[in-house]
């Protein structure tokens, strides 16, 4: 009798629970009322996004895209609770509004935008697949047929090496797959697996934390393209809206030149589309959702596109990757970075 | 009549438990479906696309063979299931002898023996098993000569790379060790006959038709192994750790159940003018197995399960195939359900078994 009651009690509070539906709302009137972002990022990929150990903080080129969604809604860039996600949970960690959107080094394909329930932001590196291999192991990719590759689970980089593995007809290629990029590169540098495969930016960055990094060479050839965005949960427009030309934004402030130094200087301009971009004119942002000085804040906090780029993959950096004729330059100097216009 | 009203009670309760996880099942696929994920388990006849570093599956026509990319979804888990189930009974196996030579160790009467064993129940005991299976992989398995540098010992190759065993296979002389097992069965009440029957078997045999077994010891290649049986480190981490672990629980278990049965049953044995071993074995033993039987079956349990943690080394265990397949299809839900089920009869598999052997040996009341 006394066990018939208790679990009539918590069909009860089952039902309550079920009761009330949920409301329907956008994630940006959620964040908003919050008050602070939920971003979901890498923790072990330098460069892209990494927990350093010395401060605590998250640091690379994917958490400045945090910090300037912060800095767009409550003028804070620091105004953000970061959660590190994994390859293989963070399209459900999206789906189930854990986070309120990711940006972690994530490559946009048909496959995801269509069956995983999410939605992608505009490109914000693009990427290529290489390899990597310890020196005088190998030159090129073609004397590797017989090597056993470690990569990422459950990344596009593990379908493209199983594809290219496949479309050549290897018979003795194997793939051997862990749960993050950290413990690939262990085990690659212990000398369980030949080569290491994954975008060449983060093989760049795990060569970089290598103890010795002249003694690995990535090589020349590229296996798949891998256009990397931030992604949100599917069929949320006016959230997505947002997010898209906070990182527009980045990309057109670095095309008219303003960066965090002259931004005063662009503040008191009288060309009016510079004017309607900083807001000092027009209702942009708010029609976005946004502060009407949501640019101007991005820029203050986190600067333009270059200047983030420069910040992890300059020529200072230890990851360097030059940006210059490739894809990741301005579309006017032959790359493919271009924002659709701020009117 | 209380008693109707109590079942009348009890059906509208279970029915209510019954509707409120039914609407939640059917919110969370309202939901999905909004978002354009609809529930279907069809994914799995898909192409997979992706591979593995190790297990075999089931390919209709084919039998069981090596996983490839062209295979499905669904034989991709069935790959990860098999290496779950080879890592769980062989795990199980290990670790109950492992079990029993730890719990001797503590009940020695050589203080070393019993230092040594209770030292090693402590620390094994009290670290957890996700930390012990990095320390396996990384810092012991990994560390073994590179493939370059193999060790090698007539055929068996030892490096990070894994152990790589000859491959045996049957020659023609396996049908002279055939009859000569048979004669040598028909003869196993005088033993030197039946040794001498076994050998001139073998001999003929292999005059006639050639040696019985043939090895075939990989050849060495300069990225890996060309033939051979190997073992890779993913599974000897997982292994090693699974059985350590779970041994020293195990061990722990057997010394309780000898320690349970009363002092008075070897001083009845001794009455009897039975040694000590003798006394162990016939007396105390069966009574302490009865004991031990129950809490052991937690043990098999927790072991089977923590197979899961096989992704932390990169073996494609179920758990860690169910990752990917998650990941690349995106039927998280779908999979994860899947998965659960399995795991389920997988244990539910182990207690049964465990079960039936613990009514073998119970005691039966008589009255």
């Amino acid at each position: 009798m006394k066990l018939g009651k208790l679990t009539l009690g918590i069909a009860i509070g089952l039902l309550a629970a079920l009761g009330p539906a949920w409301a329907q709302q956008s994630r940006l009137d959620v964040v908003k009322n919050r008050g602070r972002l939920v971003c979901g990022v890498n923790a072990v990929l330098p460069g892209f996004g990494f927990l350093d150990q010395k401060t605590g903080k998250y640091t690379g080129f994917d958490v400045e895209f945090c910090r300037a969604v912060a800095a767009a809604l409550f003028g804070d860039p620091d105004k953000v609770d970061y959660v590190p996600l994994d390859a293989r949970v963070r399209f459900q960690a999206v789906q189930n509004g854990e986070v309120d959107v990711a940006f972690r080094n994530t490559t946009v394909t048909a496959n995801r935008d269509g069956a995983l329930g999410v939605d992608f932001l505009p490109v914000t590196f693009y990427d290529g697949q290489g390899v990597m291999v310890k020196k005088g192991r190998a030159n090129s990719l073609r004397e590797l047929q017989d090597a056993t590759f470690c990569t990422t689970q459950g990344t596009t980089n593990e379908k493209n090496i199983t594809d290219y593995i496949r479309a050549q007809r290897w018979r003795n290629a194997k793939v051997l797959t862990f749960e993050d990029g950290a413990k690939v590169m262990n085990a690659f540098l212990q000398g369980r697996c030949d080569a290491f495969t994954a975008d060449k930016s983060q093989l760049v960055g795990y060569r970089a934390t290598a103890p010795r990094p002249e003694e690995l060479v990535i090589l020349k050839e590229t296996i798949s393209k891998e256009p990397l965005a931030g992604f949100v949960r599917e069929n949320d427009s006016r959230w997505r809206d947002a997010l898209s030309w906070i990182v527009y934004a980045t990309i057109q402030a670095e095309e008219y030149g303003i960066t965090q130094k002259n931004l005063d200087q662009f503040l008191k301009s009288e060309v009016p589309e510079i004017r309607r971009f900083l807001g000092l004119e027009g209702t942009l942002g708010q029609d976005l959702g946004l502060p009407r000085d949501f640019v101007v804040r991005v820029i203050r906090a986190v600067g333009n596109y270059g200047e983030i780029y420069d910040r992890f993959f300059g020529a200072k950096s230890p990851f360097y990757i030059p940006r210059t004729g490739t894809l990741n330059a301005l579309q006017r100097f032959g790359g493919l970075m271009y924002s659709p216009p701020f009117r | 009549m209380p008693r109707a009203k109590d079942l009348l009670l009890q059906a509208v309760v279970l029915g209510l438990v019954a509707w409120g996880l039914l609407s939640l099942l059917a919110e969370a696929r309202s939901r999905m479906a909004a978002q354009g994920i609809p529930f279907s388990f069809a994914f799995l006849s898909q192409e997979a696309g992706f591979s593995l570093s190790e297990g075999l599956t089931y390919a209709p026509g084919e039998g069981l063979r090596p996983f490839f990319p062209s295979d499905t979804y669904l034989q991709a888990l069935l790959a990860g299931f098999l290496n779950t189930l080879k890592v769980a009974l062989l795990g199980i196996f290990l670790a109950t002898f492992l079990g029993l030579l730890v719990a001797a160790g503590r009940l020695s009467a050589n203080p070393l023996a019993r230092a040594l064993a209770a030292g090693y129940v402590e620390v094994i005991r009290n670290t957890p098993l996700l930390l012990q299976l990095f320390v396996w992989y990384f810092a012991v398995l990994l560390k073994l000569p590179s493939w370059e540098n193999a060790l090698s010992w007539g055929g068996v190759l030892l490096s990070q790379r894994g152990l790589v065993l000859p491959q045996v296979g049957l020659g023609g002389g396996v049908l002279g060790l055939a009859l000569g097992l048979f004669a040598g069965f028909f003869l196993r009440k005088r033993p030197l006959w039946a040794l001498g029957a076994l050998f001139l078997g073998v001999f003929l045999g292999w005059v006639l038709w050639g040696p019985p077994l043939v090895f075939a010891p990989p050849q060495k290649e300069a990225f890996g192994p060309r033939g051979g049986l190997l073992l890779s480190p993913e599974f000897a981490a997982l292994l090693f750790g699974l059985v350590v672990y779970t041994a020293a629980f195990i061990a722990e278990v057997f010394r309780g159940a000898i320690l349970a049965v009363p002092r008075g049953q070897w001083e009845a044995a001794y009455a009897l003018g039975l040694e000590g071993r003798d006394a162990f074995r016939l007396i105390v033993l069966p009574q302490a197995v009865r004991i031990a039987v129950p809490p052991l079956a937690n043990q098999y349990l927790n072991l089977a399960k923590n197979t899961s943690l096989g992704v932390a080394v990169g073996y494609p265990d179920l758990f860690s195939v169910y990752g990917t397949v998650a990941n690349q299809s995106g039927r998280s839900l779908e999979a994860i359900l899947l998965v659960m089920a399995v795991y389920l009869t997988l244990s539910l598999g182990i207690s049964a078994a465990v079960n039936t052997y613990n009514r073998r040996v119970a005691l039966r009341w008589r009255l």
